[in-house]
């Protein structure tokens, strides 16, 4: 009897503690619901929008303007500057609201533009709050006349946006050097039901296959949406990882979280896929996963004798870029991408040649340049193979150009390169001959023989013994 | 005689159609002839609802195969087969599927099916409800070729597109009649455009009421345009025997090439095919 009792008893204080917890929701709840609002610019800001410029943009790029709309008393007017001009170097904005909207029930952000020459709008679209931007959208390169035209930015998935709060943001640089004007207007979110035939890609919609390691952590890049529009127009835009649903086939080799990041934890072989929307998206990562990769051996010179531009050993100086654009010959991917175990190196794939720039660095009492190099195994190096080191000094303009650079460049003949091993150089910074002022140096550039097409570079510093 | 299938008749004319009819033929007997009568058309004499998965009922349909002379006339870049790759009827749809590759020297197939010598009619409410397919290039119809008559040819005979569509312009069809002196370029034609909405990404009914002196061109409940004799440059010749065609083209003069954007492959789903005659028609 008594241990039913107190079978009993228990039961009863489960039962309490369910009911305590499970207890029915009181009339006065409300859920948290947004504004479903989707208007963004009509004739003035609507409610709770504000004006965020980025750091380094021209501050007033943005005004109000009632003399020019489209329809109704004004439009957003951008005047993007000149090159140089001392006001900023380009115009960019976030255009936030306060409390955030409900967009789920809408399928595009809409606008009308136009400008004072034929132009292109590098980056334009909503989403960014300076937060998280979970579910940052980007068209890049929106061509846009000197006549008022309708331009639809889609949402890769509605479903997502029960919470946006940010609208709409722009980044635009002059054109080769000149500044101009454009103006937006009839900024919102619509409903068109003409967004249609979705086609999600990962990785720009390419099947990748990629040797590499355990314990790496690698994006899934590449990450668009594409919509055909009524006017027949396939529109892509860069969507963030937050509106994909990202699947692995392997979880005991590779894992890959809601940011699209890769965790690779064994041995073996792993492909990365993902769905928007419950669309499959085209384009897939096939991990070959190897054993664990050696790392370069880490720097032991003392920290007063270096300085450091690239390496977890050291406090670094600024890098501007890590894979630095030159039109038209450079096919080279990658930049500072790999991390193992907090260890963080280079990685350069479609490599052909590619620049860092840093600093500025006044290495005059620097007397070498020490680099790792890892050519990876399966490349197949011959007697002609060879990687060339150019080091450039930007002058006392500290920018490149202006008359008063020098470059000198050294080569690293194919006695000196292996695969699968780290390559280790000390090179005098003396063997850099053409080099006659070191005081301003800003740019790091590698460039290798046509069969060396994938690249690892890890500690890259100057010092003195 | 017509080797017709007849059915039991169905009461499909809603409500609002008939009121659309009355208007319409309110306006044309004010303009044309005060002797007209409005045509009911619910006697219905054919049907394919694609309820049997496989091949299409052989009982009602032919295949054009090959790329006919010159493209079909139109410079159309497809090898039309009879294969399941381009035509067959699954889950009460039938498919006929464009697909991008090298076949017989052409460098996309696809299928093109016919009544001809299976159906054959004059006048009537044809209409078929279809799923379209998209992007540039790609050319679906449904449509209507007069019968061979001895001695005669093209457009002499005759042609009515219930519907056609250009796969870069998503929200449009036309309809369209070609006769003797106004045929291709100079046909008598009719944008449809849909607001709100587009013809590939759901289902929409597509089809025709033609009497002895009018055509009527409607898409789901909105009649868009009618085409009487008046209308025509040249004779009139839609008063005889004409057979029904669906097709899936690609390319050509129509539409132009694909390009690369365009997604492969394509397929156009027929939910249904229907032909009602009027329960007059023999006294027209």
């Amino acid at each position: 009897m008594m241990k039913t009792n107190l079978y009993k008893l228990i039961c009863t204080g489960i039962l309490i503690g369910l009911t305590a917890c499970d207890r029915p929701l009181s009339d006065d709840v409300e859920f948290a619901t947004y504004a479903s609002n989707g208007d963004v610019f009509l004739d003035g800001f609507t409610a709770g929008l504000n004006y965020f410029p980025f750091e380094g943009s021209k501050l007033d790029a943005f005004t109000v303007d009632s003399e020019v709309s489209y329809d109704g008393e004004a439009s957003m007017r951008f005047d993007v500057p000149n090159f140089g001009d001392p006001g900023g170097a380009y115009a960019g904005a976030i255009f936030p609201t306060d409390s955030p909207r409900d967009l789920s029930g809408y399928d595009a952000l809409t606008f009308w533009a136009k400008a004072t020459k034929a132009a292109t709008i590098n980056e334009i679209g909503f989403g960014n709050n300076f937060g998280e931007n979970k579910f940052l959208v980007t068209k890049t390169n929106l061509r846009v006349s000197t006549n008022w035209v309708k331009y639809i930015i889609p949402i890769p998935d509605p479903s997502k946006l029960i919470a946006e709060s940010g609208l709409f943001w722009y980044s635009e640089g002059p054109e080769d050097g000149d500044g101009y004007t454009f103006w937006v207007d009839e900024v919102q979110f619509e409903k068109l039901n003409t967004v249609a035939q979705p086609r999600p890609a990962i990785l720009n919609g390419e099947d990748v296959e990629q040797s590499t390691f355990t314990d790496l952590t690698i994006p899934v890049t590449g990450l668009t949406q594409t919509f055909n529009l009524a006017n027949g127009v396939n529109q892509t835009v860069n969507a963030a990882p937050g509106y994909f649903t990202f699947e692995t086939s392997n979880p005991g080799v590779a894992l890959v979280n809601e940011q699209g990041v890769v965790t690779t934890l064994n041995e073996g072989t792993a492909v990365i896929t993902a769905l928007v929307g419950g669309v499959r998206a085209a384009g897939s990562l096939t991990l070959n996963v190897g054993g664990a990769f050696e790392l370069a051996p880490t720097p032991t010179r003392p920290a007063a004798n270096v300085i450091s531009v690239y390496s977890d050993a050291y406090t670094n100086v600024n890098i501007d870029f890590y894979n630095g654009f030159f039109e038209p010959f450079q096919t080279t991917l990658g930049g500072d991408d790999l991390n193992i175990n907090g260890n963080r190196i280079i990685n350069y794939t479609d490599f052909n040649f590619v620049g860092i720039q840093f600093g500025r660095v006044n290495a005059s009492a620097m007397t070498s340049l020490h680099i790792d190099l890892y050519i990876p195994e399966g490349i197949n190096l011959n007697a002609n193979s060879f990687i060339d080191i150019e080091l450039q000094d930007y002058g006392s303009d500290a920018v490149t150009g202006g008359g008063d650079d020098t470059v000198s460049r050294i080569k690293i003949t194919a006695d000196r390169l292996e695969t699968g091993q780290w390559i280790t150089l000390d090179i005098p910074l003396s063997d850099f001959t053409a080099l006659t002022t070191r005081t301003n140096l800003g740019l790091i550039l590698f460039q290798g023989s046509a069969e060396i097409n994938e690249l690892l570079v890890d500690n890259i510093y100057f010092y003195t013994e | 005689m017509k080797d017709k299938k007849r059915f039991i008749p169905m009461l499909r004319v809603s409500k609002s159609k008939l009121a659309l009819l009355a208007v319409v033929f309110a306006f044309a007997a004010c303009d044309t002839s005060e002797e007209q009568t409005v045509a009911v058309f619910e006697d219905l004499v054919l049907e394919d609802n694609f309820d049997q998965d496989g091949a299409p009922d052989a009982s009602i349909w032919n295949y054009d195969i090959g790329t006919g002379e010159n493209g079909w006339g139109n410079n159309e870049l497809q090898y039309y087969t009879s294969r399941s790759e381009n035509v067959s009827v699954q889950n009460g749809y039938l498919l006929i599927t464009a697909r991008k590759e090298n076949f017989q020297g052409s460098g996309y197939t696809s299928a093109r099916l016919l009544t001809k010598g299976k159906f054959e009619n004059t006048y009537g409410r044809y209409e078929a409800r279809i799923k379209l397919p998209y992007g540039q290039g790609i050319w679906p119809a449904f449509w209507l070729l007069g019968s061979d008559i001895p001695g005669e040819i093209w457009p002499q005979i005759g042609e009515i597109d219930i519907m056609e569509y250009r796969g870069q312009e998503p929200t449009v069809v036309l309809g369209t009649v070609h006769g003797p002196g106004y045929s291709a370029g100079q046909s008598i034609s009719k944008r449809y455009e849909l607001q709100g909405d587009r013809f590939d990404t759901g289902f929409h009914i597509f089809g025709i009421e033609w009497g002895p002196e009018y055509i009527n061109f409607y898409v789901d409940d909105v009649l868009y345009n009618q085409i009487t004799p008046e209308d025509v440059p040249g004779e009139w010749v839609f008063n005889h025997d004409f057979y029904i065609i669906l097709n899936l083209a690609v390319g050509g003069s129509f539409v132009g090439s694909p390009n690369a954007e365009t997604v492969f492959p394509q397929t156009m789903l027929v939910d249904y095919v229907r032909v009602y005659e009027s329960n007059g028609q023999r006294n027209f």
